[in-house]
């Protein structure tokens, strides 16, 4: 029987050496929607992504996704689910010896046997859609940070992915551009029927494109929750991320002393 | 993907269903350019297509550009909601002609 979740994250605890970075996480992210990751610095959320993708491994928990637990799989497995991923990294991660055009093409090459003129098509169908067809020839070091984060999403969606995976779409961007790229990750969603998972703390974003919103902090997970519960939430973290208010500053000295001075290796 | 050609005197109705995606575009191309071969008009009809991804998209795009470049008609048929929203997403709606009937396409064939 099919899910009605494209992923299901149970019991998750990530470690780096002996610094524990995720802590009991349990979120489902449903079939068809936009679940927006948002935290602080260093609320684990760029972790949470890394290990939904496979390239971190939890200590503890499960990640199912599309039927399959990511975390004790072949890598056979996860390379067959990973053609049914598209992932927009935040720097753009462009191959810089190739041509916008071969960039975005490159999946279809490596995954596909469609003909040259089909790949031509939907090369240029995406540029299109990301407004960059006029750039298509362009190397990568000729592109702007904007643009190389728009190429960084053609490519992402080139095979038109079940879900799609997208790294702090909105940053560095101006208001204009980023209010673009959010609605085309709605239309995205609702045309092409993607899961999207957007990480970000980009807020005006957050709350443009989200139909749900988790929020982590120092580990943990805060809240899941729609865009009107966590905006009537009476959590002082979630209401401090919202409100832009600094944590306090309260320092356990135990802990504090035991932050500093403990050995690297323990 | 489930496609049935019917073929007139002058043009061919390709009846499409189900879902289109990278696994069946190249089949589709197949059909469209293998009929828009044999110098006939072409009409698809769209109905009861469930999805369509951009490499069946790709596919319409370049049947229509064939279509034109030999004077032929290319036309969409009665095109469902899924497969709108995605020419609606790539700004394709504007550029196929789009049909509500058989008869309205074969009015506007040239004799």
């Amino acid at each position: 029987m099919e899910t009605a979740n494209a992923i299901e994250i149970r019991d998750l605890d990530v470690d780096y050496g002996s610094r524990r970075i995720l802590s009991d996480i349990n979120i489902d992210i449903r079939q068809g929607e936009i679940m927006v990751i948002m935290g602080g610095s260093g609320s684990g959320k760029s972790t949470l992504l890394r290990c939904i993708l496979g390239l971190k491994k939890p200590s503890a928990g499960h990640i199912n996704m599309l039927g399959t637990d990511i975390c004790h799989t072949s890598n056979k497995k996860l390379y067959a689910l990973r053609e049914q991923m598209g992932v927009a990294f935040q720097g753009g991660a462009l191959f810089t010896s190739m041509t916008v055009a071969e960039n975005i093409q490159l999946p279809l090459r490596e995954h596909t046997n469609l003909d040259e003129n089909t790949i031509q098509i939907m090369t240029r169908i995406k540029l299109d859609m990301v407004n960059m067809l006029p750039h298509e020839n362009l190397m990568p070091s000729e592109l702007s940070g904007g643009m190389k984060k728009r190429a960084a999403l053609a490519r992402a969606i080139i095979m038109d992915p079940k879900l799609l995976f997208f790294d702090e779409p909105s940053a560095g961007l101006d208001p204009i551009t980023s209010a673009e790229l959010d609605e085309l990750i709605v239309m995205l969603k609702e045309s092409m029927k993607m899961t999207i998972v957007v990480v970000t703390h980009e807020l005006e974003s957050v709350f443009a494109i989200a139909d749900r919103i988790a929020i982590l902090g120092e580990g943990r997970l805060v809240q899941v929750g729609t865009p009107e519960e966590i905006k009537s939430s009476t959590d002082e973290r979630v209401t401090g991320l919202l409100n832009r208010i600094p944590r306090e500053n309260n320092v356990d000295k135990d802990v504090h002393i035991e932050r500093l001075t403990r050995d690297k290796e323990q | 993907m489930k496609s049935n050609l019917r073929s007139e005197i002058s043009y061919d109705v390709l009846d499409l269903s189900g879902e289109i995606d990278l696994h069946h575009s190249p089949e589709l191309r197949k059909k469209i350019l293998g009929s828009l071969k044999n110098k006939k008009s072409l009409l698809i009809n769209m109905e009861d297509v469930s999805y369509i991804d951009s490499s069946g998209i790709a596919s319409l795009v370049e049947g229509f550009q064939t279509a034109k470049e030999n004077k032929l008609s290319f036309g969409l048929l009665r095109i469902s909601e899924p497969a709108m929203q995605v020419l609606t997403l790539t700004r394709l709606d504007k550029v196929f002609t789009l049909y509500d009937s058989i008869d309205q396409f074969q009015s506007q064939l040239q004799p």
